[in-house]
């Protein structure tokens, strides 16, 4: 596991007297892709959000890149943020500024980009998720399909290493949804992007997935390639894996 | 009970500490000058109208009251001044104090909870940006700067609805006016008390912009924190004010005349 670039270690983590994670440990090599399969509720948002440190565990330990998120301070965890993009669930997009100034925020936050350069940078990114001439549009002004692609735009504006999405076709139509797994297949191959996709979609977890993880129970049920989950000893996850829509 | 005061404690221990953090991040890079202009923007000039508006009327309204008061002294000639030093004391900081936390207090506490809730906070941070600093310190910046000014805004407006309403019964003309307004007029009498109203900023900011940074609860939760944000900086504006006089008096023993 010399180049894991994301490492869980025995990681709990609590709300309350509610305990949604259990022991979890996984590792994601460079360049490859872990889609995290679960039911609703199971714990996966609050596994990726993790790995930035926007939730912290209660215990064990998450490394990014070999070096350990949860014991970072602000300057620390904030060059780890700069190579990684963030996709939510529920986009999360800036209601008060356009779409194009969305997709523009970290460009004008982090690089040294000339208007007209960010601009250009703003309309390839939005492109390449499938959307033109929405510059101008508010984030209100569209859909939620529209908005979902307008959040992997900006996560991936400042080309980061890594992606982590959050259910990122979810709520689309199937034809985009297997544009934006084209994305990221894409991705990928071409700039070596290492990924975890939170994901619902199981043919979508196959094409994309070069492992998989069934998080279940406040645990990792299971986890190998799709070929591996298929002969699972667990009976549940050989279930997920024939599945042809959603969980 | 007990666990209520324990809890009510706990609260004023966390509001304090973020007040804390928000002085001391304000003076640590980056400045966020953009976002601070854009904040005095949205924050001050827009409160203009309601300033300028509740000025004029409350000038006239006191203006009314003190000539009805002075009328019975035979000193009419001291109309002008009685209201200005009125005003500028105590009258005129206080409701924009109490206006400025209605209007942007409501403000701040809705948006920052909008944004906690839509996880728009979360976002924020996940693009490397320090939420806190970006959004808190900026607003409560803007308040701190935008509040004097807004203060005498009221108090020009409200000198100029008291010549009106003046005007209307004696046709005194505004040059007299204006000049028996200032006769009595000291420093000590306009800038302390327009410049506490930095406080009042200070407090209204923090106030608001912690109910609503720390959101919970979805949209019922965003509600919620734009009530509070009004209730609870209106009410710290009236009781801080209250040790802010005797500070003013304490430290300039003229103010008291
Ligand atoms: N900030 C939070 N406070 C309290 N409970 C939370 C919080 N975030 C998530 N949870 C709870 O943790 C569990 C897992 O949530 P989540 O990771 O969002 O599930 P999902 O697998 O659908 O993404 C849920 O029961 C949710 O209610
Ligand atoms: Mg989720």
């Amino acid at each position: 596991m010399a180049d894991a670039v994301i490492r869980f270690e025995n990681v709990y983590k609590s709300f309350g007297a509610h305990k949604v994670l259990e022991n979890v440990s996984f590792e994601v090599p460079r360049g490859s892709a872990l889609c995290i399969l679960g039911r609703s509720g199971t714990g996966k948002s609050v596994t990726i959000k993790q790995m930035i440190g926007l939730i912290k565990p209660d215990s064990g330990h998450i490394y990014v890149e070999g070096r350990d998120v949860t014991a970072m301070n602000a300057a620390e965890l904030s060059r780890v943020r700069r190579r990684i993009g963030f996709l939510f669930q529920y986009s999360a997009l800036f209601d008060s500024i356009s779409v194009g100034e969305n997709v523009a925020f970290p460009l004008r936050r982090h690089t040294n980009l000339e208007e007209d350069e960010i601009r250009d940078v703003v309309e390839k990114k939005l492109a390449r998720v499938g959307l033109r001439g929405i510059y101008d549009k508010m984030p209100s002004q569209i859909s939620g399909g529209m908005q979902k692609r307008v959040g992997l735009a900006r996560a991936l504006a400042l080309d980061p290493p890594i992606l982590l999405a959050d259910e990122p076709s979810s709520g689309l139509d199937p034809i985009t949804s297997q544009e934006i797994d084209e994305l990221l297949l894409d991705l990928k191959h071409t700039e070596h992007t290492t990924m975890v996709v939170v994901t619902h979609n199981i043919p979508s977890a196959r094409r994309i997935g070069d492992e998989i993880a069934v998080l279940e129970g406040g645990r990792i049920l299971d986890r190998g390639s799709p070929a591996d989950l298929e002969q699972s000893e667990h009976a549940i996850v050989r279930e997920f894996m024939t599945l042809e829509g959603g969980i | 009970m007990r666990s209520t005061l324990s809890s009510i404690a706990g609260q004023c221990g966390d509001v304090a500490l973020f007040g804390f953090r928000i002085l001391r991040d304000s003076f640590r890079p980056p400045w966020e000058g953009a976002e601070i202009a854009k904040q005095i923007f949205e924050i001050g000039w827009r409160s203009l109208p309601l300033i300028a508006a509740a000025g004029f009327a409350v000038g006239a309204v006191m203006s009314m009251h003190t000539r009805a008061s002075l009328e019975r002294f035979g000193a009419e000639a001291m109309i002008p001044a009685g209201l200005a030093i009125a005003l500028f004391k105590e009258t005129g900081p206080l409701v924009t104090g109490l206006l400025f936390s209605g209007r942007v207090g409501a403000g701040i506490g809705a948006e920052l909870g909008a944004m906690r809730v839509s996880e728009q906070i979360d976002a924020l941070e996940s693009l490397a940006v320090d939420s806190f600093k970006y959004l808190v310190v900026t607003r409560v910046m803007a308040c701190i700067a935008v509040l004097p000014i807004l203060t005498t805004v009221m108090n020009f407006t409200g000198i100029l609805g008291g010549y009106i309403a003046e005007t209307v019964i004696s046709g005194m003309s505004f040059a007299l006016y204006w000049e028996r307004a200032w006769s009595f007029v000291d420093f000590v009498d306009y800038v302390p008390p327009t410049l506490k109203t930095c406080i009042f900023g200070f407090i209204i900011g923090t106030i608001a912009s912690y109910l609503g940074y720390n959101t919970t609860g979805g949209t019922a939760g965003v509600g919620q924190a734009s009530t509070r944000s009004v209730v609870f900086a209106s009410i710290l504006v009236i009781l801080s004010n209250v040790v802010l006089v005797k500070a003013i008096f304490f430290l300039f023993p003229g103010a008291e005349g």
